[in-house]
């Protein structure tokens, strides 16, 4: 950050002395580059990139901003485009699909795209889609102090999870050893899909979007979802995933199913707690049911070019983007995330994200009407959670209220 | 006013109203009749990061092609308005037909989202409204027997509520009411029960959130009746005081007969909003525990991927019809004594 602080200082200075702006050497003839993103970290970094590319013909603008997902189906479908940069991940691309909203890459990678790696490309029926740069998950974050003076071991998976937490209860050392992001709203069905996933099952039928969770491994993640909140907080129904990380940070917590993205701000040197960040050891996500796979889902972060924008304005596009993932990106800012850039040497804080990679967890599903079923889970579990409904009540009701939406989204009859 | 006269009088706000009020409530009406076409779905091998598979992915073509034949979606007649997410007609049919007692039917409608959010919507509107107008009365009363010099600033201090914005207001009382902030600190220290979380049961944030509205509804409430205390005749209450009545008689015999027109005013206008309480669901993170018409809208509106408008159009014409219910009662009450005066 420094860096380009100061960067971005000198270019001002110069563009005050000399009249000219000094553009990074980005090959831009021309053209227009809006992009639109979501707000985090690493986002921001690259965004950041982009806007190094500003010069003489080539304006560069960014809106980051946790509403991307509102914005973006209707900024996009009108001609020309409001924005020519739509950052997307595994679930934000699919709307984009559905409206045909953004253009196939192809082309461009092949003038372009010379140092992307064949990973970072995002492709549906052999076209290429989107371009990713970074990964993303959650992941065991644990205090290994704590750990160490209750004598448990490191958790291999939830029901280890649970029984540290119980003898780090027993013992005395915390009141409420866990926590977890289950306020109702994207991040409780967050936590069902990670753990169901851990089961190995499919959320639906293959080919169809008839739901297919209402059986066993369904049951058994509901139970283990409830099995952890006795370890938390009375209140976790209101902890959303920043909530826990300031629990965390604040040392009330032994062990959490945290963000990678924010591994960098727990035990990066920006941490607010020297001591705790210390202490915080980063782990694949534990495996769910005797399963031998990650209880997690994985995310990418990338990028998607509009479709409804001039072919001057997409080749910009393009080439700020890959100016903003050059390689040298991915060196210079290591603890942001774990990039999918070449030559990326992971730091510190990617090593959650890459263990429970190499866990074979498996992606957050890229289908059109996944975003209908998480809020069909954020809305219902809650009720279970606070024992107002049993196991199978819960998933008779998340069943009937996703076919409501998905029969009103045209996905089902 | 001659007849002629009044129309372009009305002219100009009867053509506002219209274009932003009425249009859009028909095309909200038109709105929830309609779902989205059915998806033409294809399986295609998509691939990325963490490997390849083979998935559904919509055929945007195709399904683009239906929506531009006709834009408005599918027409589904009442069937949003009966469907889970609404009325929920063919449930409440089911759990009527078998269920195990009245508590199992209270239960089991409780669970339908729709008939949730009305228990908390009503429960707000008929506890907040009575309780932030008597609480508004009586700060009127006590600030117009302050001495001039200190009522500028009490009367400021008593606005603040309504001052700061109503997210912003919950935010700050939220983070109060947590286990470590002040209020929750020392809730649970003066009832040495450490397990005392005021976010944690459904009970204590339904409290907590009507204790909330009453307190940012009482200026508004305070703000009227100030202004009509400055219009009680003098002359009744000196007389009153000259007949011997108490501070308290005063107020009931003269107050608050020469409030009641102002008092039907506030109800109406505080029904309506309260009717659409939203903010303090979001400001406390009470969505567990409580749900609002006006939250439904919300969620189906900012979903995860897809806005749901059909739906979202249904609950807001559900809405409108609970305003109209609501407001039944007060209007009957004002058009009779209208009707009364006029005679």
């Amino acid at each position: 950050m420094k860096h380009l602080l100061g960067a971005s200082v000198s270019l001002a200075v110069l563009t005050l002395l000399g009249g000219t702006a000094l553009a990074a050497d980005c090959g831009i003839a021309s053209g227009s580059v809006r992009i639109l993103s979501n707000d985090f970290d690493v986002l921001k970094v690259v965004a950041d990139g982009a806007k190094e590319c500003a010069g003489d013909k080539v304006t560069v603008t960014a809106n980051l901003t946790t509403q991307h997902k509102d914005l973006q189906v209707p900024a996009l479908t009108i001609n020309p485009a409001e924005y020519t940069v739509a950052m997307v991940a595994n679930n934000s691309i699919a709307p984009l699909l559905n409206g045909d909203l953004i253009r196939p890459l192809d082309d461009l990678i092949a003038k372009y795209g010379q140092d992307l790696q064949p990973n970072q490309l995002i492709k549906v029926d052999g076209k290429t889609v989107a371009i990713a740069f970074d990964a993303n998950s959650q992941h065991l974050f644990y205090r290994k102090d704590i750990l160490d003076k209750a004598g448990v071991q490191p958790p291999k998976s939830y029901e280890d999870v649970l029984a540290a937490a119980k003898t780090i209860k027993d013992k005395g050392i915390l009141d409420y050893p866990l926590a977890a992001a289950d306020k109702p709203g994207w991040d409780l069905g967050a936590e069902f899909v990670n753990l169901y996933l851990g089961t190995g099952a499919d959320f639906f039928e293959p080919g169809s979007a008839k739901l297919a969770i209402n059986n066993e491994n369904g049951l058994k993640t509901l139970q283990m979802m409830k099995d952890l909140t006795q370890y938390m907080p009375p209140d976790y129904l209101t902890y959303d995933a920043n909530e826990m990380k300031a629990t965390y940070l604040a040392g009330k917590v032994a062990m959490m199913d945290g963000w990678g993205s924010y591994a960098g701000s727990v035990i990066g040197p920006d941490s607010p707690s020297k001591d705790i960040a210390a202490e915080t050891v980063l782990a694949a996500a534990p495996t769910f049911n005797g399963g031998s796979i990650a209880a997690a889902s994985l995310w990418w972060d990338g990028f998607s070019i509009a479709k409804n924008i001039s072919d001057e304005d997409a080749t910009a596009s393009f080439q700020a983007m890959m100016h903003a993932i050059r390689p040298e990106v991915a060196t210079q800012h290591p603890d942001v995330a774990p990039w999918l850039i070449k030559g990326f040497k992971p730091g510190p804080a990617a090593v959650g994200v890459i263990a429970t990679a190499n866990g074979n967890a498996k992606p957050y599903p890229m289908l059109p009407y996944m975003g209908l079923l998480h809020t069909a889970l954020s809305n219902e579990i809650g009720d279970f959670l606070k024992g107002s409904k049993d196991a199978q009540k819960t998933l008779d009701d998340i069943g009937a209220a996703y076919a409501a939406a998905a029969k009103e989204g045209g996905f089902l009859n | 006013m001659k007849h002629r006269t009044f129309f372009w009088f009305i002219l100009p706000s009867a053509l506002a109203m219209l274009l932003f009020i009425a249009l859009p409530i028909v095309s909200v009406a038109i709105q929830s009749l309609y779902i989205e076409h059915e998806k033409v779905m294809v399986t295609v091998e998509s691939c990325g990061p963490f490997g390849c598979s083979k998935d559904t992915h919509v055929d945007a073509e195709k399904t683009l092609a239906l929506q531009r034949a006709e834009p408005l979606g599918r027409f589904n007649g009442l069937g949003t308005y009966l469907n889970r997410s609404h009325l929920a007609v063919g449930e409440i049919g089911a759990i009527l037909a078998s269920n195990s007692g009245p508590a199992d039917i209270v239960a089991r409608i409780y669970a339908l989202p729709l008939y949730r959010a009305l228990a908390f919507t009503l429960a707000y509107c008929i506890l907040v409204t009575p309780l932030a107008m008597i609480l508004g009365f009586f700060i009127a009363l006590g600030i117009n027997g302050l001495p001039h010099l200190v009522k500028g600033p009490a009367i400021f201090l008593s606005l603040l509520p309504m001052i700061i914005t109503p997210l912003v207001g919950a935010l700050i009382i939220y983070w109060m009411i947590d286990s470590n902030g002040i209020i929750g600190a020392n809730l649970q220290a003066l009832f040495h029960d450490p397990n005392l979380y005021l976010k944690a049961s459904p009970v204590l944030t339904w409290v907590v959130l009507i204790v909330y509205g009453i307190w940012t509804n009482a200026p508004f409430s305070f703000v009227v009746f100030y202004a009509g205390l400055q219009m009680v005749p003098h002359d009744t209450l000196e007389s009153a005081m000259v007949d011997g009545a108490s501070r308290w008689e005063r107020i009931h015999f003269v107050v608050i007969p020469s409030l009641a027109p102002l008092a039907t005013f506030v109800a109406l206008v505080q029904l309506m909003d309260n009717f659409r309480v939203f903010e303090p669901i979001v400001g406390f993170n009470a969505s567990a525990n409580a749900s609002s018409l006006s939250s439904a809208i919300f969620d189906d509106l900012h979903g995860q991927n897809a806005q749901l408008f059909g739906s979202a159009a249904a609950t807001s014409m559900l809405t409108i019809i609970g305003v109209v219910i609501l407001l039944t009662p007060v209007l009957i009450r004002t058009w009779r004594e209208f009707s009364r005066k006029g005679a």
